[in-house]
């Protein structure tokens, strides 16, 4: 520790604080606009300058590190004056600066009213203007559907570009010119191709980057802000969801240093206008093949009908993967009451058993646990594209130090460089043989292997699974106090799903077997829109798009989006999450549970719950851990054992990513214009058009 | 208190003589260099520092105390390098481009010494992109050199040491030592922030020092000749000998080494043919480069020394001894103006002051040159100088306000002048009517 005087209050530091950071602990307030936690320093701004006893020129305290201060010459500690008239002085030349070129145009900028440069100025700048010459103009760029540019604003921080370069692993956003002829760009305006390029619109400290598809839509004050998770992949970040009136009109990050850090991939951000397209606001009821509007009674009286008519072992339900963990309780609830049990979350027909124990389907290191990892291999996972977010977290860990990683699966760019071992089960096979890599591994301190969805939902999923969880042994993976075999998942309900054992009870049918046609007479689907249901059945469709699963029901009950419900999810680490409510379903659509309870009713198996509470109550009794909320219930180590004990035969079929579109993976953001305009952008069909 | 002759370190300034190998032998280039070597690197530190041997890349910092930075020995196996600025571009400012061309062994010589009492195991020299012809030559005397065994592995000397040569792409910034170690390393030329300092953390992260040609150039004669002789030059805490490069409005300007701390007056009168028009015609002299603050002529007739500190409590600096003379048919203003949209020019946009003030100040001191200004914005474009000044990452925004400080110290009248004279006529020509 390294004691240090700020503005006249001794404080013990560590010495490899920064003089920004000794001067925060001291409770003195820095100004910056270049200076951002998760990236590299650029010193660039000279907002942050303060005054140094002894220094002749004020120092830039975000890049100036405690240890390079000299103490008196007495041997009195260094002294840093934060409010003295030299540093009042450079801070108001500084932001003089900035603003001389910075256009006024606050009334017509997204930016206004969460601008780091209007605030500052506030509180650190002059009245008025000395600047009598022209302002600089700087033409906009094109640099994709999502960011908007307005360069003229830009204060040339280079965080995007420092983002660009260092978090996302797309090195794509630099600065061409010199002096004050420096833009900033990608390369001759190509559009950026990173799936978390959506954060440089948060990081930018003025209007100059700013949200396309948000673009003078709302401002920041007239918007209600709830805090929820995100349910467009299975890693759960931290949302904040901003309504105005009924009408959800953003997406942003909260912070979550267990999850996502500060960031959030693209498609949990611009997926908001796929919440106001197909929706589903009144049920339907099939009618001489074609779906008609119907009234609530009329509809559950349909499924009752059809629903006595039929025998326990011809009805069956399965769970998509939007779903809440209430609801998916309320339908096993349900299902148990009327004796199915035929019932699956995995659309996919993915391997993973709960019966193996929770650890064989978590990403048991946790997500902050990538850092600590010693060596990692990826089994047929593609997780750029799976979980953008946590793909940034595994490059954290490997710009850190040294971290090989390995890749068994789709030869892809991960934005990190990686040991290609090959494409299939036979190469995770022979790697357990012995070999290089495998040496790697073993010699590493807490090795990880992550297993994607591509390597499980496969007809040798468990084998492929057993191979895994025995490479994870034989290499020390699972040990006292790590277990560095990891599931990811791809679903956000999956882990929730599978905690509640939403499973085909004993002699029931699989989510696959369910589809054979002409295997059930009464199929539910809880927003099951990944997996083709044959005609033949009566299908009850419950959820909130006009997707392929309302295609192809007889009865569509309309549900409510995950902005628009209260429910519990647990992401792919295990961690327990509530997400919360911050807008209301469109017309007639109702929350999920309350739609299973009243349904329970005309079914002649009332459900002995009345509210939410109630229903978490009974929830809870029956799974204590998910009332938890934000831990996570560690799996039990010897799980991994198990599920290695477990043999079968691999074929040669080479792993193929569970993914193959990021921006259409669920019908909400197949809903999205937006997602569909990235989509198409992502494939290369639209050609590159010039800004505006 | 002329240079003898003998003193002269530079004896083929001029090109007159032979550039290569032998001519540069006969001159007295790499005799005894083992022996030099043989002395070990602390002597040869201690023997420059006892030199008083100040940098003559124009901030004057003394050349053996920034050696003794360097590491002792390697704790964590990151080789030392060497780094020889032969960016120069100071508007004013032709030593270097001299030594690169006429005596380009001097150079080798002090590389393969400095080198050695620093412990690098190669020097990179940074050559200024438009040096085209310079650098030719410069490679084909490393190459002579290697041919003679004088430098690289295995070389006579007993010494390994590898000399590279790097062309740069013609930007002024990159002589400033940090954005020139990141140009070297193949990245836009920008600055680092400094702590760590290059002898920390340098080239490629390994420990650097950075020094300009003269300063290297120098140091074999040192060696052969002694602290004590080089030091017996000049003025104290001044000494040796300096390339002066005199341009502007004299009668024959040239290039000399000359002691440091002679006189402004007998410099200009023996090597340059004096004032054109005589002394009284002398308006003002920017004595370092184009980004030090001038002087006016009554701060030059009298003993000005020329040297560092001398000039230095005049409030304007000896930089790299880029002697401009002005005459009174300079319009002064003017041409700060256009040395002011020179650092404009040359500002590579990372901080802040440095990117919006250049322009700013430009842009201001170029209404100033017409008079199309108001008397009170004399006061704020100093002020914005000082708002700049200090608050860059590097020198350049130092360099940008220090000129334009000095013609408002000296030049007000000139400024205010010229402001009352367009308030008074503000169309000085007639004004063109309707369509043109």
């Amino acid at each position: 520790m390294t004691k240090l005087i700020v503005d006249g209050k001794e404080i013990d530091v560590p010495p490899h604080y920064t003089l920004l950071q000794a001067c925060e602990a001291a409770g003195a307030e820095i100004p910056r606009f270049c200076f951002h936690e998760r990236l590299s320093i650029a010193g660039n701004c000279r907002m942050c300058l303060v005054e140094l006893k002894g220094s002749p020129k004020p120092v830039a305290s975000c890049a100036w590190g405690v240890r390079d201060c000299r103490p008196g010459p007495n041997g009195e500690p260094p002294e840093v004056l934060t409010r003295s008239p030299m540093v009042k002085k450079a801070r108001q030349g500084v932001m003089e600066f900035l603003l001389i070129n910075h256009p006024l145009d606050c009334p017509i900028c997204d930016q206004g009213g969460e601008c780091d440069l209007q605030d500052q100025a506030m509180a650190y700048g002059t009245d008025s203007s000395r600047f009598k010459e022209n302002k600089r103009a700087v033409e906009d760029k094109y640099i994709g559907v999502l960011v908007k540019t307005s360069m003229n604003r830009c204060i040339q921080c280079t965080r995007c570009v420092r983002f660009a370069a260092e978090v996302a692993g797309v090195p794509e956003l630099g600065a061409i010119g010199r002096g004050e002829d420096m833009e900033i760009t990608t390369y001759l305006e190509q559009a950026m191709t990173s799936e978390l390029q959506g954060n440089v619109v948060d990081l930018c400290p003025v209007g100059a980057l700013t949200s396309k598809p948000y673009a003078f839509v709302a401002r920041p004050w007239e918007l209600g802000k709830t805090e929820s998770i995100d349910v467009m992949d299975a890693v759960g970040s931290a949302i904040r969801i901003d309504t105005r009136g009924r009408e959800v009109m953003r997406i942003l990050p909260r912070v979550n240093e267990a999850v996502n850090e500060e960031w959030i991939s693209d498609k949990t951000r611009h997926v908001v206008d796929g919440l106001r397209t197909q929706r589903l606001d009144t049920p339907y009821l099939r009618e001489n093949g074609r779906l008609r509007e119907a009234s609530w009674p009329e509809a559950f009286a349909a499924i009752a009908a059809r629903v006595k008519a039929a025998p326990p072992e011809r009805m069956g339900a399965i769970v998509g993967d939007l779903a809440a963990c209430e609801e998916i309780f309320a339908l096993k609830d349900l299902m148990t009451r009327l004796s199915v049990r035929n019932l699956d979350c995995r659309q996919d027909g993915a391997a993973l058993d709960p019966a193996l124990g929770r650890a064989s389907y978590l990403f048991n290191a946790t997500i902050q646990g990538i850092e600590d990892a010693g060596a990692l291999l990826i089994v047929g996972s593609n997780p750029r594209k799976e979980a953008a977010v946590l793909n940034a977290r595994i490059r954290k860990r490997w710009r850190l130090n040294h971290f090989p990683i390995g890749l068994i699966g789709e030869r892809v760019d991960l934005t990190y460089p990686y040991r290609y071992l090959g494409a299939g089960p036979e190469t995770l096979a022979q790697l357990l043989q012995g070999g290089d890599f495998l040496e790697s591994l073993k010699s590493a301190e807490r090795p990880m292997i992550l297993v994607g969805q591509g390597a499980l939902a496969r007809p040798d999923g468990a084998a492929v699974a057993a191979l895994a969880a025995r490479l994870a042994g034989e290499v020390g993976a699972v040990t006292d106090g790590w277990n560095g075999f990891c599931v990811l998942h791809t679903a956000a309900a999956r882990v929730g799903a599978l905690d509640l054992g939403f499973v085909p009870g004993p002699g029931g049918k699989s989510a696959l077997e369910m589809v054979q046609p002409g295997a059930l007479d009464v199929l539910f689907l809880l927003g099951a829109d990944e997996i083709d249901v044959p005609p033949g059945a009566f299908t009850v469709y419950i959820g909130s798009h006009g997707d392929r699963g309302a295609h192809c029901a007889d009865v569509v009950l309309p549900g409510a989006a995950y902005p628009e419900k209260s429910g519990t999810y647990v992401n792919t680490e295990g961690r327990v999450q509530l997400a919360a409510r911050a807008a209301f379903p469109p017309g007639d659509a109702r929350e999920d549970w309350a739609i299973l309870r009243a349904l329970s009713d005309v079914l002649g198996q009332r459900l002995p719950y009345d509210s939410l509470g109630a229903l978490r109550r009974a929830m809870y009794a029956a799974h204590p851990h998910l009332q938890r909320i934000d831990e996570i219930a560690a799996g039990d180590p010897a799980d991994i054992a198990r599920l290695a004990a477990r043999a079968g035969a691999v074929d040669k079929a080479p792993f193929k990513s569970a993914i193959a579109d990021f921006y259409l993976t669920n019908p909400i953001a197949r809903a999205s214009l937006v997602m569909a305009e990235c989509s198409a952008l992502a494939e290369g069909h639209q050609a590159l058009t010039a800004a505006e | 208190m002329m240079l003898d002759d003998k003193d002269r370190i530079f004896k083929n300034l001029y090109g007159f003589h032979d550039w290569g190998l032998a001519g540069a032998r006969a001159r007295g280039a790499w005799d005894g260099t083992k022996a030099i070597l043989e002395k070990g690197r602390d002597a040869i530190i201690n023997e420059v520092k006892a030199s008083g041997l100040r940098g003559r890349g124009g901030a004057g910092f003394p050349t053996g105390l920034k050696w003794s930075f360097m590491p002792k020995e390697s704790k964590d196996g990151r080789p030392s390098y060497l780094v020889v600025n032969a960016d120069e571009s100071e508007p004013g400012t032709c030593k270097d481009r001299e030594i690169l061309r006429h005596d380009p062994h001097l150079l080798i010589e002090g590389c393969l010494i400095a080198g050695f009492a620093m412990g690098a195991v190669a020097a990179y020299i940074y050559v200024r992109g438009e040096f085209v012809r310079e650098r030719e030559r410069l490679q084909a005397a490393i190459d002579q050199a290697y041919e003679a065994r004088l430098i690289g592995k295995n070389n006579i000397h007993g010494y390994d040491f590898d000399i590279y040569v790097h062309h740069g792409a013609g930007a002024y910034i990159c002589g400033e030592e940090t954005a020139l170690l990141e140009s070297l390393e193949g990245k836009k030329g920008m600055p680092r922030l400094k702590p760590p300092f290059p002898a920390n953390v340098g080239l490629y992260g390994c420990p650097t020092t950075v020094n300009n040609v003269e300063s290297i150039a120098v140091v074999p004669d040192i060696m052969r000749r002694g602290a004590a002789w080089f030091s017996s030059i000049g003025r104290p805490n001044n000494t040796g000998t300096k390339l002066f490069c005199i341009s502007g409005h004299v009668n024959r300007p040239c290039n000399v080494e000359e002691a440091m701390g002679i006189t402004f007056r007998e410099l200009i009168e023996r090597h340059a043919g004096g004032i054109r028009g005589g002394w009284d015609n002398l308006l003002a002299v920017i004595p370092g480069g184009s980004s030090v603050p001038c002087l006016p002529a009554e701060q030059c007739l009298g003993d000005l020394y020329m040297d560092f500190d001398t000039l230095r409590n005049l409030k304007s600096g000896l930089g790299t001894a880029a002697v401009i003379v002005m005459d009174k048919s300079t319009d002064i203003v003017r041409a700060i103006a256009r040395i002011s949209y020179f650092y404009k020019h040359e500002s590579c946009g990372q901080c802040t002051p440095c990117r919006e003030g250049t322009g700013w100040m430009w842009r201001v001191l170029s209404r100033m040159a017409e008079g199309r200004a108001q008397k009170r914005e004399i006061d704020m474009l100093l002020e914005v100088t000082t708002q700049v000044e200090g608050h860059t990452i590097c020198a350049l925004g130092d360099a940008a306000a220090w000129p334009i400080q000095g013609l408002i110290r000296h030049f007000r009248h000139e400024i205010e002048r010229r402001i009352d004279e367009y308030a008074a006529n503000p169309h000085p020509e007639p004004v063109a009517m309707a369509a043109e």
